[in-house]
């Protein structure tokens, strides 16, 4: 059954308001090194706050890919270990342009969840 | 402070007495004496010696306990002693290092230890990218770290200790051995581990002495820039244009993308100034091989520091909060392999 509101995505959005705006400046006057763990707190729960939102169509894409690519289907993880090997074996290599595609999409999609501002 | 912290810091300060003492050969007072942060995988303390009126700042190297690291960090770090003869055979050749003064009795009761004179900068990456105070050391500091890594791998290793060997072949099997031990597919690292293989540079005739953990954050500055380079203790012997690869790799910008050498300047600033100083010529496809594989190097390091977390070795949310910033390598990695030169 579905929960009520707030959605997953809107009830981690208030804890790491909560703890940033809030929690974070009073730890820093008063112990400084519990400060800098609760960014990093805040930050990780910004991480799940875009992956309950974007993870689940990031995963699906990726696995319409990988079956696409390796022309077999499976789970995530066993059609990724598949690629690893190939890759490792160098069966495929970046001279590959299909395969390019597939990594430079995959890393986009993760890296939209864990850190939008890397560039 | 907790009481255990304030009883683990009597009995620091009352082994630096006697060694400190024994050392000047003359009777030693503490001051001072405060643990630092940062380096999580060994202590640092600083305190000043009061010896005959003179008063000495200094530090102490120290290693906690050993629960909480990996096989493979074990095995590729140096101990205390090895650390303080490569940082005496260092400063010894003129390097900007800390003065190495002597190293702790087992009867002191530290653990493997050693003091050094204190050198005074801050190591904190924010602020000398940032701050207005460091300005002027913004301009000079990737000259600086040139000139200092020439330094470095001019050091004789005939006055060195016995180092390991690693070369690019060893690297490369250490990388792949710890994504076998961590279990999860790794398709980016893996292609990039394919790609340096394919391209290894040929060893060195004669392996020189590299720092191995060469970037910003393990170096301290002040206004003027450089005043020391730390954290020798990943030193070892093998292609020295290692350092300037892993100096250039985005993470240890901080932010500064744009800056490619340590978040200062350029790659062709920073091997103009390596030249310079030890004439020998800088090969751009050998660097650029270096900071790919410094790329995935640091990938690899922050998956093994979640696993640390994981494995139950210790209770960390930062350690398990680093396992997502392995990606930001494969973000790089896609980029570097597209601008092979």
């Amino acid at each position: 059954m579905a929960q009520d509101r707030p959605t997953a995505s809107e009830l981690l959005t208030a804890i790491a308001d909560f703890l940033r705006e809030e929690a974070t400046p009073a730890l820093d006057r008063a112990e400084p090194r519990l400060g800098f763990q609760m960014r990093v707190a805040a930050n990780a729960l910004a991480i799940l706050e875009r992956e309950v939102r974007l993870g689940p169509a990031a995963d699906a894409r990726e696995h319409d890919r990988l079956v696409g690519l390796l022309g077999r289907d499976g789970t995530l993880e066993t059609l990724n270990r598949e690629l690893a090997r190939q890759l490792r074996t160098g069966e495929r290599d970046e001279r590959d342009s299909g395969l390019m595609a597939h990594l430079e999409a995959t890393v986009a999609d993760k890296i939209a969840i864990a850190n939008p501002k890397w560039r | 402070m907790t009481v255990h912290m304030e009883g683990e810091a009597d009995q620091v300060c009352q082994a630096l007495a006697a060694a400190t003492g024994r050392h000047f050969r003359a009777a030693a007072e503490i001051e001072n004496l405060a643990r630092q942060s940062g380096g999580a995988s060994r202590q640092t303390w600083s305190f000043d010696a009061l010896v005959d009126g003179r008063r000495h700042a200094l530090v102490l190297r120290r290693d906690p306990p050993t629960k909480g690291k990996t096989d493979r960090e074990q095995s590729v770090a140096i101990d205390r002693a090895t650390e303080f003869r490569v940082l005496q055979a260092a400063h010894r050749a003129g390097v900007r290092a800390p003065e190495p003064l002597f190293e702790l009795a087992p009867e002191d009761g530290l653990g493997e230890a050693y003091v050094m004179r204190r050198v005074e900068g801050t190591a904190i990456a924010r602020k000398l990218l940032r701050d207005p105070p460091y300005a002027a050391a913004r301009g000079a500091i990737t000259r600086q770290l040139g000139e200092i890594a020439a330094a470095i791998h001019a050091t004789e290793p005939g006055t060195l200790p016995p180092l390991k060997r690693r070369e690019a072949a060893d690297h490369i099997a250490g990388l792949r051995r710890s994504l076998d031990l961590l279990g999860a597919p790794q398709p980016v690292f893996e292609l990039a581990l394919t790609w340096l293989d394919r391209r290894k540079p040929s060893p060195l005739d004669r392996p020189l002495l590299v720092h191995g953990d060469y970037r910003t954050g393990n170096y301290l500055a002040d206004e003027s820039g450089v005043t020391a380079i730390l954290d020798w203790e990943l030193a070892h012997l093998g292609d020295p244009i290692e350092d300037l690869g892993w100096l250039c790799v985005k993470s240890w910008r901080f932010g500064a993308v744009d800056k490619p050498a340590a978040g200062f300047g350029s790659r062709e600033e920073l091997w103009d100034a390596y030249e310079r100083s030890n004439g020998r010529k800088v090969d751009r496809a050998r660097a650029h091989w270096w900071e790919v594989f410094g790329t995935v190097h640091w990938g690899v390091i922050c998956l093994n520091q979640a696993w640390k977390h994981l494995s139950g070795s210790i209770k960390s949310m930062e350690h398990a909060a680093i396992g997502r910033r392995a990606v930001e390598t494969e973000v790089d990695l896609l980029q570097l392999l597209k601008a092979e030169p």
